[in-house]
This record gives structure tokens, sequence and C-alpha cells, in this order.
């Protein structure tokens, strides 16, 4: 009985046409039927983040949005991070020199929500990186070395010159 | 955790959602799906279908309009994202309050989202929002299958949780009033994460004359009871008042006689005694905020 839709939306850069069923979750979307498992689940409800990604450009959770909702827009998750799948992105290079993650469950949640935050504000205090990661749980790293990685990232990143 | 099935419709227009809402049985409203969503997938709430708003574009604004009084008012769509009222110029010059507010309103993915219309249909009795409605007395602008209606919004709440709406009725717009320029304005909560919603929250609006005297004044309770409580007692004992540390704490003890509720997150006297304290951090705050563009 389960209704279904035609949706086509930007992936990463790379156009995705799908049937998908109207019930059906953008992360659940993203992971099974693009295979694109990067995009945790947590909580399901909206608490954690785990589950943030991009939705044209701005950060969103994927477990409170339809997949039919993203459809005509443009998604990036982490897979889009690191886009030649050979060097990290600044911000996951940081994450790995600074030992910003354990299990890592948290880690693409994280990434995403910085990704916009370091766009928006190159030049953030610590202040600014802790309330803007306020919306994700990480119950690994207490938090610190995050913060630090990405006040690294945004140095490297300011470094590099603005974002094409 | 996965949503329940149901049909989706997404109308790009006001009218188009009315017709749906009209002619559908068991329909539900999504707006930003911040707290719909997650009542979907724990299936709290069971539609048989799904009106999507978020691409009906003419429900998107905010302007400024010219309101009950000279001072002028801002409008804001009901679809208005959180996110751009935290951003939007308009909002920080002429309705400050609400601009502190916003960014009090969950996280940056949230309000990404989130939208006003959302958070004042889903009437959360400690949403920043619904607070900040009933302390600047908004108005709100209704559409449905018998034409359009304006209530204000202290009409809006009629029990826990449920807006003063008919089953083919939608929320379109809400006009804030505005205050005199020189006005002092606080929005105070506690809560025990960053980003939750407040277990109490107090909203203070003050005009004062050239000697620091009230003239007028608006305090609001949010989190106390099943809608936000204006303390029209403190208010009238206000006018005349100058706003100091002493005088607040006296005016603001009264408040420990609101009804609140106890609830897992705090107990009736916690609130109340919170209710006691913010509102008089609140109401010291917009005082300095006031004097400071007296320039005194």
């Amino acid at each position: 009985m389960s209704e279904t839709r035609e949706i086509a939306l930007t992936v990463n850069g790379m156009r995705r046409e799908a049937t998908v069923p109207v019930r059906v979750m953008l992360a659940d979307f993203l992971r099974h039927e693009l295979l694109l498992t990067g995009t945790h689940l947590g909580c399901e409800h909206g608490v954690c983040g785990a589950c943030t990604v991009l939705l044209d450009g701005r950060s969103a959770r994927s477990c409170l949005l339809l997949a039919v909702q993203a459809d005509g827009c443009e998604v990036m998750t982490v897979e889009g991070l690191a886009a030649d799948g050979k060097a990290l992105h600044p911000l996951q290079q940081a994450f790995h020199d600074h030992h910003g993650l354990q299990c890592g469950f948290c880690t693409p949640g994280i990434l995403m929500t910085l990704v916009e935050l370091l766009r928006d504000n190159p030049n953030p205090t610590e202040d600014d990186i802790r309330v803007g990661i306020s919306g994700n749980l990480c119950r690994c790293t207490g938090y610190q070395n995050i913060v630090l990685a990405a006040l690294d990232a945004a140095k490297r990143l300011r470094a590099a010159g603005p974002a094409p | 955790m996965k949503p329940p099935s149901f049909s989706y419709h997404d109308p790009r227009t006001t009218a188009d959602a009315i017709a749906l809402l009209g002619r559908l049985e068991n329909a539900k409203l999504l707006a930003g799906g911040q707290s719909l969503m997650p009542m979907l997938n724990m299936r709290y709430v069971l539609p048989d279908h799904l009106i999507d708003l978020n691409r009906v574009g003419e429900l998107r604004y905010i302007r400024e309009g010219e309101g009950a009084v000279e001072i002028g008012a801002v409008e804001i769509g009901a679809m208005t994202l959180q996110r751009d009222i935290e951003f939007s110029e308009i909002v920080r010059r002429r309705c400050p309050l609400l601009h502190e507010a916003v960014a009090q309103v969950g996280h940056r993915q949230t309000r990404n989202r989130g939208t006003l219309g959302g958070s004042l249909c889903h009437l959360d009795p400690a949403a920043e929002l619904v607070a900040v409605a009933a302390a600047l007395d908004a108005k709100l602008s209704i559409a449905g299958g018998n034409g359009a209606r304006a209530i204000d919004f202290a009409a809006f709440p009629v029990a826990y949780m449920t807006p003063a709406l008919e089953p083919d009725e939608l929320l379109t717009g809400v006009t804030f009033p505005c205050w005199r320029p020189d006005h002092g304005f606080a929005f105070v909560e506690f809560c025990r994460r960053h980003g939750d919603f407040a277990i109490v929250s107090a909203a203070a609006l003050i005009e004062e004359d050239k000697d620091g005297k009230v003239t007028r004044a608006s305090l609001t309770l949010g989190g106390m009871g099943p809608a936000p409580a204006r303390a029209h007692g403190v208010e009238r004992a206000l006018i005349g008042e100058k706003v100091q540390e002493k005088r607040m704490r006296e005016i603001c003890e009264s408040l420990r006689a609101l009804e609140a509720v106890s609830d897992i997150h705090a107990p009736a006297s916690y609130r109340q005694q919170l209710a006691t304290v913010l509102s008089r951090r609140a109401l010291l705050k917009a005082h300095d905020r006031a004097m400071a563009k007296r320039g005194t």
C-alpha cells in the first residue's frame, strides 16, 4: 500500500533518479538506495545529529526529512568531502591529526555541521564552534579534540583561500 | 523508528493546501518537520495524509508592515524558516526580542528547517517563539475554507498544545507589533542543555521615560503551564517604577504564586522559583538595554 514517487536530486555532484516510497526518510534513502552509508543514524528523532547532511548548502537532519522533500535539491554527504576519494578534505585531515574522533559514529554529522559553520564563519572562536556543534552528540571524545580540530581546520582553510 | 504509511501531498499555493485540508480526512500539515517528524517516527501521530507546505513559497516572507500604531509592525509568513528570522536585518532592528529568542530555538540544523508557523501551531508550552508571540501581542492571520480571519495570539492556545484552528484552517502569517525604537528587551531561559526547550523562560519588554521610569511593560513566562503566561500584575506594578535590583526582587516575588506544572524536568515549586529569578534578570537586562539606547 506504500505510495511511491519519482524523485530526481543531486547527491555529491551526481544526478540521481529513483522511485521512492513517500514515507522513506532521506537518511534511509541515502544509505539503502544509494548505498552511501557514511551518513549515520543515531536517534532517529532529531536529537543526536549523526545524520546531518547539507541540503542546498544548509545543514539539516536527514532523519527528519522525507526523501521526496529533497526532490530537485542538492544534497551533500560526508562522502562528498574528499571528492576524488584520495586526499582528505582539510577538515577531515584536521580531525585525523587531532584525534577528533574515536569510534567515529558521530563524525560524519559533525563534519557536515562544521563544513557549513566554517563556510559561513571562516574565523570562528572556540565558543562559536562549541555552540555550532551543540546539536551533535559525541560519547567518546569529550569534544575537546573535536574543537581543536575544528579550530585548526579553520586556520588551514583560511590559508588555502576561499573554496571554489 | 520509521514513520507509518501515509499519502503525501505537496501543494504550491495556500489555496491548494486549504482545498486539500477540506477534502482529506485525517490529514496533517507538515511545516519544518522538526517536531512532527519525530512524532511520526515514534508513531505518536498516525495521519492518513501529510500535506507538506514547504513548496508554498507565498508563505515565506519577512516584511515591515503598518501595524496598529505608528511605530509599525513586522509581518512574517508562517513558513518562514527560523534561520531566516535569525539572520533578518528587519527582525534584528525592529523586533530584537524575536531575534534574541530565535537564536535559542534548538540548533543550527533544526533552525535551518524549522519554521515560525510550525512552532506556533505545535504550541509547545516551553517553546521560545510561542513565548515571544505572547510577549509582543502578536496577531495571527488564519485562512481556511470559510475565508481568512485574524486573531490575537492570546486567544490562540485553547488547551495544551492545541491551537484555535479549525480542521480546514492553517496559519498563514504573524504580525509582531513593534515597540518604540528605544525600548529595552530581553529573552532569558533556563534549560539543562544548550538547545533544549526551556524549563522556564522569561521575555521582557520595557519603555522608559527620560528619568528612567517605566511607561510600558510586558512580561511573559513560558514553560509554567499549558500556554505562556503574561504577568499582568507585574506589568501594572512596573509602571512609574525605576528598574532596580532590589525593587525588581520585590515585584517579581509575586510570581511565586503563578500556577505551574510538575513534570519529569522540574516540580512546580522549582518552576515558580525560576519564574521569580528569570523575570528579574530579564527586566534588569531589558532596562540596561533601554538605558544604553537613551545614552544615560
